[in-house]
């Protein structure tokens, strides 16, 4: 099942894809590779889930995919385009087609609920009465309509967790990338915000998970990507990786 | 629209700027309008004064002995008349008659035969071309080297060097605005930086979510607006009570070289302007200084 080049998803066709890493290698500073020789490629309209030990290099193998990372070699083609040789002020076109669950969320707290989550249609240029109508819409929809006008700061971690996931998801981007979204909030909710990624991927939205739930990750029928020793490997639903008895 | 929308996407009451920009744009706004004023009235009284140099010049001829008609004195005469007439920008010299003489001086000592016995010193009437009138200074240098006991009226020649002096001056004053406009930029320049760095987890965030440098430019844009205007009032309603006084002050002065010192609404206008173009200009340096420093981010 180990294989240099991944491809997965519905549609294999390389060209079509929507993340597509070539040997990329990540190192921070003189250290040692945290990623090394990744290739991967993610169809459109696919569904996985990331895992890995902690410091395995989910995050760092998100951050990529997000471009607020660049590769110390390799090649990563996000939406087709070769995103090592992007120019800066393409990064926002990019940026827009992306939403990211980041694991310590990074709202920005001197704004109200409903202001955090209206920021990508804010800077999109998207109209107020058209956020007006979506936001509060969405905010009901993750259990948060009562607290549209609460500062991130007054919220519980569980809740300031949905409203990173609202933000991530409001302006249906064609690629979701999750990190821990599930790790704050209890088993019901955990469930709930599952199906809303689903629903997502329904929709067309390429979706990536990662996390550390193990029963969550049974309980879903997605391949996974598993981080090891700085590589990654594919297994394909209800496979289970080796060693993974170690995690959490 | 969302670029007047109430709230900034920044965290702006957080940093620093706030206190220490109006503060700075004041000082500057104060200097500026300072300097800006004094450039305005000294271009007033040079306008003046070089109409009063304009036209007319009055060369005076010291006898060369006690007898006013004595051929010394002719020739001294004849001597500073040719002198005069080789001069380029010189346009008719005529030497005064003993009776215009005496009708000058009349006023003062009145009309005896005294004058007559006097040892007055002769006037010679010079017109002088408007468009490229003589060096004053120079023409005075020849006539003290070659004729003894002539002299171009020091009026005129003292006016010609407060005239120069008064051209640096004013110089000097709108080198005073472009030093003090330049560090009001660069004042807004390191505040835009040092409010990005504490900021910088915001706009990080902003970008990730798709905002364009742009769309974060223009935050920081609006809000140097916002507080340079506030600055600009604080350092323009500081300078105009300064203004109104010292042209108050002048005006009592009454005549004389500083007879137009004061300002005329046009002149307010003018000064207005002040700081409008520094806050402007700090909206500007805001702008520029966040989509450079943006750029240099990932």
């Amino acid at each position: 099942m180990k294989s240099d080049r991944l491809s997965f998803g519905r549609q294999p066709h390389a060209d079509a894809a929507i993340v597509r890493f070539d040997n990329v290698g990540l190192r921070y500073g003189q250290g040692g590779e945290i990623l090394h020789d990744i290739s991967l490629s993610l169809a459109p309209g696919s569904f996985h889930f990331l895992t890995g030990d902690s410091g395995a290099g989910k995050s760092s193998l998100l951050s990529l995919m997000y471009l607020a990372l660049r590769p110390t070699r390799g090649r990563i083609e996000m939406f087709g385009i070769d995103a090592t040789r992007m120019s800066h002020a393409m990064l926002p076109r990019i940026r827009r087609r992306i939403g990211v669950v980041f694991q310590d969320f990074r709202l920005l707290d001197h704004l109200s609920t409903l202001d955090n989550v209206a920021l990508p249609l804010r800077v999109a240029g998207v109209r107020e009465s058209e956020i007006a109508r979506h936001v509060p819409e969405l905010l009901h929809w993750v259990g948060l309509g009562d607290a549209i006008k609460v500062r991130p700061s007054a919220l519980s971690g569980g809740e300031q967790q949905r409203v990173a996931i609202a933000r991530a998801v409001i302006n249906r981007p064609d690629l979701l990338l999750a990190d821990e979204p599930t790790g704050n909030v209890d088993d019901r909710i955990a469930q709930r915000l599952m199906h809303l990624f689903i629903e997502l991927n329904r929709l067309g939205t390429t979706v990536v998970v990662a996390t550390h739930n193990e029963p969550l990750i049974r309980r879903f029928p997605f391949p996974r990507l598993h981080l090891h020793g700085g590589g990654l490997s594919r297994y394909e639903a209800g496979e289970i990786p080796e060693r993974t008895e170690a995690e959490p | 629209m969302s670029l007047f929308r109430r709230r900034a996407d920044l965290p702006f009451h957080h940093d620093a700027a706030a206190a220490f920009l109006p503060a700075m744009i004041a000082m500057m706004v104060f200097l500026a309008t300072l300097a800006l004023s004094g450039a305005l009235v000294l271009d007033n009284l040079l306008a003046r004064w070089n109409r009063d140099i304009k036209g007319t010049l009055t060369v005076q001829v010291i006898p060369a002995d006690p007898d006013p008609h004595s051929k010394a004195t002719a020739r001294r005469i004849d001597k500073t008349v040719r002198i005069l007439e080789e001069t380029p920008g010189v346009i008719r010299v005529r030497p005064l008659s003993a009776e215009e003489l005496a009708a000058l001086i009349e006023p003062w000592l009145g009309n005896t035969d005294l004058i007559a016995d006097l040892p007055l010193p002769l006037l010679i009437d010079v017109v002088i071309s408007d468009t490229n009138p003589p060096d004053l200074g120079k023409l005075a240098e020849r006539l003290k080297a070659e004729v003894r006991g002539a002299s171009v009226d020091d009026h005129r020649v003292w006016l010609s060097r407060v005239i120069r002096l008064a051209d640096g001056l004013e110089m000097l004053a709108k080198a005073v605005m472009a030093m003090v406009s330049l560090a009001a930029a660069f004042a807004v320049v390191f505040a835009t930086r040092a409010g990005m760095a504490i900021h910088r987890r915001s706009i990080e965030i902003l970008h990730l979510v798709g905002a364009r440098d742009s769309y974060i430019a223009r935050q920081y844009a609006l809000r140097a607006l916002g507080l340079g205007a506030k600055g600009a009032a604080v350092g323009f309603g500081l300078a105009a009570p300064v203004l109104i006084g010292l042209g108050n002050m002048a005006k009592t002065l009454q005549g004389g070289l500083l007879a137009e010192i004061g300002f005329s609404s046009a002149h307010w206008a003018v000064l207005a302007a002040v700081p409008a173009v520094a806050a402007l200009l700090a909206m500007a340096a805001a702008f520029l200084t966040v989509l450079r420093t943006l750029s240099r981010m990932l």
